[in-house]
């Protein structure tokens, strides 16, 4: 079987800084895979070369079966990749439906149907009750929540998570883990997740990918992963052996 | 227009009727200075509507609007001076050379990533280049103005809009009724939350897949569109054009006070807007004259402040606070 998404031999460089240095993967179709690494590693700039922010230096993105590398970021969104941002980025004076009603519309270009279908991803992530709220006014777990109602609302086949747990309080994260886990074992969405949370990525991923200097330094299931002493001598730190 | 008056509620619908049979019925009511008065502010509050839609709905700055007001009223009033083609057909050229110039700002704009302030500034650039070249367009006058004839046996023939003040008071009120179902059917679609998010955000917006030069393109064309219908009354109705005047840049800011005063954004905005800083105009003339200041730049001086005052206390609109004192905050969007 093809992958769904799959990175060759992709480079990225920032003047003299090579921030990602031939990385490759493949991500199977209803896959959870997580990205880690120190910070500075790229994994960010890798996201953004997926999500059609960066275009490669070198290497190919191919989505679907089409090669996306170099289509913009709004083009590689209508083939089904939803993101979110690091550093959230809601549409602060729209209420939170409004939100989500702008990332419906491009599956649903009724105005309607897109309120319905922006409705039941609210429902989903639990923020309903807040959906007459300006974004600006939400909590920064709740702005995460929107932050991945949002990107859902797209109808994505795969997602793209960049630090959705970081800021999260553990409840929160575990609240967060249970709504992905649904989402990935109900609809098979195929999720790819940039994750410092530990517990949030043993209890998600399948596999891990582990950037270090733009490169990645090991492959594998996390168990083994976690395992890797060059994982554990560059991210991990040493206090994690045991 | 139903489906927008079905999502009004009861009180909404009320307080509408009210100002529309109000504005109908004032050429009963009001005399011949009133009239020209109310003429004027309908007609800022249309081409504030237009502005608003570019900047208030998808926010891209323009303060080069007087461009299509003057290319509007040019086009069409040449026309009619050298052709005899009445407003009604010259309006679909006005309006086209109008979106046609929009089309070079904004392609210019923003394929190259012009943007803010500086898209701002070419807006600017645009308005004044044409200037300069209508001052030299021997055809359409130059620098010393293009003139309407004044004919008395045309002047019944509404349908060349050529006729008194009332007619030209029910025109105004048609654009300014017109303008406020196209902006409330607009921010209501598809296109309109395009705008939003483009406005808001538009690295978010693109990640939503959102075209984004595509949602800025269109709102300048539309807008740009819009406004020159507004720039074939004002030939019609004053009857003259000069480039200086047309295409001045206080023309420009003249136009867009109105919807940041009455509420960015909103879809009544720019109607309050021109109902309170048209009529403070006109007043402050009438007051300095009375008390015997009237120097020049006084009536400026005091209109200034009062806009000052108006925005440090209102900085978000006066319709988004005038909304909740009428109960009807909830649609006011």
């Amino acid at each position: 079987m093809t992958p769904l998404l799959s990175v060759a031999g992709v480079c990225k460089r920032f003047r003299g800084l090579l921030a990602v240095d031939r990385v490759s993967f493949d991500v199977a179709s209803g896959e959870i895979l997580a990205v880690i690494g120190p910070n500075g590693a790229g994994k960010t700039t890798l996201f953004n070369m997926i999500a059609g922010v960066f275009t490669p230096d070198d290497g190919t993105i191919r989505f679907d079966g089409e090669q996306i590398d170099g289509l913009g970021p709004d083009a590689v969104c209508r083939r089904g990749i939803g993101r979110t941002f690091q550093i959230v980025r809601p549409f602060p004076t729209l209420s939170v439906e409004d939100n989500v009603v702008v990332g419906a519309l491009l599956r649903h270009h009724d105005v309607a149907s897109a309120r319905r279908y922006a409705v039941s991803v609210l429902e989903r992530l639990d923020l309903i009750d807040k959906r007459a709220q300006p974004a600006a006014a939400l909590t920064l777990p709740d702005r995460k929540r929107l932050e991945v109602a949002r990107a859902l609302a797209t109808d994505p086949k795969l997602l793209l998570l960049d630090e959705v747990m970081a800021g999260l309080r553990p409840t929160e994260c575990d609240r967060m883990v249970a709504i992905l886990s649904a989402l990935n074992r109900e609809s098979g969405l195929t999720i790819v997740l940039i994750e410092h949370v530990m517990r949030a990525v043993m209890a998600l991923a399948r596999r891990i990918v582990v950037l270090h200097h733009g490169a990645a330094i090991a492959e594998g299931p996390p168990e083994v992963v976690v395992r890797d002493p060059a994982v554990i001598h560059s991210y991990l730190g040493a206090e994690a052996v045991g | 227009m139903i489906e927008l008056w079905r999502g009004l509620g009861s009180r909404e619908r009320g307080l509408l009727i009210g100002f529309l049979v109000a504005l109908v019925a004032a050429p009963l009511a009001v005399d011949r200075y009133l009239l020209s008065v109310l003429t004027l502010i309908l007609y800022f509050a249309y081409v504030g509507q237009a502005w608003n839609l570019m900047m208030g709905f998808a926010g891209q700055l323009s303060l080069g609007h007087a461009l299509y007001v003057g290319l509007g009223a040019y086009v069409a009033a040449l026309l009619w001076f050298y052709f005899g083609i009445g407003p009604w057909l010259g309006v679909f050229a006005a309006v086209a050379v109008a979106m046609a110039a929009g089309a070079i700002v904004g392609w210019l704009g923003f394929r190259f990533g012009v943007e803010g302030v500086y898209f701002a500034l070419l807006t600017i650039a645009a308005a004044e280049f044409t200037r300069i070249a209508f001052d030299h367009l021997g055809f359409a006058g130059g620098s010393g103005g293009l003139f309407l004839p004044y004919e008395e046996r045309r002047l019944g023939e509404w349908w060349n809009l050529r006729g008194g003040q009332v007619l030209f008071y029910y025109l105004a009120l048609i654009l300014a009724v017109g303008g406020v179902i196209v902006a409330a059917r607009l921010a209501r679609s598809r296109l309109g939350y395009h705008w939003l998010a483009v406005r808001e955000d538009e690295p978010a917006a693109r990640s939503l897949g959102i075209d984004a030069f595509r949602a800025k393109m269109t709102a300048v064309l539309v807008s740009s569109g819009m406004t020159a219908v507004g720039g074939v009354f004002y030939a019609f109705y004053n009857n003259n054009l000069f480039p200086g005047q047309v295409f001045d840049i206080g023309r420009s800011i003249e136009l867009l006070l109105g919807p940041i005063v009455g509420g960015l954004g909103t879809v009544f905005g720019p109607v309050v807007g021109a109902f309170i800083l048209t009529p403070l105009g006109e007043s402050l003339i009438v007051l300095t004259q009375k008390l015997g200041i009237d120097a020049p730049g006084v009536k400026a001086i005091f209109y200034g402040l009062i806009l000052v005052v108006i925005i440090y206390l209102r900085p978000s609109g006066v319709w988004p606070w005038l909304a909740r004192i009428l109960g009807v905050a909830e649609r006011a969007r």
